[in-house]
């Protein structure tokens, strides 16, 4: 596999380690991993690094990810690159918020390395 | 007021999200389910998914207070607002905050330092979730605030009168912590 560059959109750096960790355990190799602590973070990073996966939280303070996933989709950041939502809001609702601001994916919290396998390896495999 | 401040943030949550017609007539009926929400079950089924999926450890329920004699604390709050009003409370001695962080990064700890206090943040959110996920009608309506931390001796948490409250002491290993949920309002 070639090399995948990912960000990891989280207010907490331990979810942000630990994402990392279920990546590379998922066979994510070589994983290039770039952070942001908000989703303000996570666009400004957009505008001037190229990624091939992204990972957001929803329940973030100042911009939480469900509007950072419209922004990137209002201001045509990283195209046709997969977002995929791990979260521990749960409820179809939820959900159907989350798909209809773009994402591909969906991932709750407490989660397994092998169910960030199973939702994120298809995802870059059909990019 | 530290309580105040994150209901109002997950009330917040709440409101940010829509409702579909089905849950609309469930929230009609949540009080009715009143049973469902305390059932004790949910709580010692959310600690056990957080702490195996997470942590990979198993953990059992135990009596009383923890740790008593442990002079420093650390206790996380993550609120609830919309639907149920109230919050998710997670308080262990300093040892145990750390042993956990150390098990969910695999990172060596001393101190309780910012990601420790980060990790118990996290578990607190996770617990709070997960619990209200096990009732249907909840997950939708009910937002959750983002984790506030406390660190520190010697201090009591005090909530007036709830509707109900769930308290329960959970060890795995020699470490051990307790998890309260709050209910001060049920529509």
């Amino acid at each position: 596999m070639s090399e995948v560059r990912t960000l990891i959109v989280d207010d907490s750096s331990v979810m942000r380690k630990i994402v990392e960790r279920a990546l590379r355990q998922a066979g994510l190799d070589p994983l290039v991993v770039l952070e942001a602590g908000s989703g303000t973070e996570g666009l400004d990073l957009l505008k001037i690094q190229s990624v091939d996966l992204i990972l957001s939280d929803i329940n973030m303070p100042s911009m939480d990810g469900l509007e950072f996933l419209r922004q990137i989709r209002a201001q045509n950041l990283a195209p046709g690159v997969p977002v995929v939502m791990i979260t521990t809001e749960s409820s179809e609702e939820h959900v159907r918020q989350a798909i209809l601001a773009g994402a591909q994916g969906y991932i709750r919290k407490p989660f397994t390395a092998e169910q960030v396998k199973e939702r994120v390896l298809p995802l870059l495999n059909a990019a | 007021m530290l309580l105040n401040g994150v209901r109002k943030a997950a009330i917040a949550t709440a409101r940010e999200g829509g409702k579909t017609g089905m849950e609309r007539a469930m929230t009609l009926s949540m009080r009715e389910s009143m049973h469902l929400v305390s059932d004790p079950r949910n709580l010692d089924a959310s600690v056990e998914e957080v702490f195996q999926l997470m942590l990979g450890v198993n953990c059992r329920r135990c009596p009383g207070p923890v740790e008593a004699g442990e002079p420093e604390s650390v206790t996380a709050v993550v609120g609830f607002g919309g639907l149920l009003s109230g919050a998710c409370v997670f308080r262990s001695g300093g040892a145990a905050a750390i042993r956990i962080a150390a098990r969910m990064t695999g990172m060596e700890f001393e101190e309780i330092d910012d990601t420790v206090k980060d990790g118990i943040g996290e578990i607190c959110n996770m617990l709070a979730g997960s619990w209200k996920s096990k009732v249907p009608g909840l997950a939708a309506n009910t937002g959750l605030s983002v984790p506030a931390v406390i660190t520190g001796r010697d201090y009591f948490l005090h909530v007036q009168a709830p509707e109900f409250k769930l308290h329960h002491a959970y060890r795995f290993d020699d470490a051990s912590f307790e998890v309260t949920i709050i209910c001060d309002g049920l529509q």
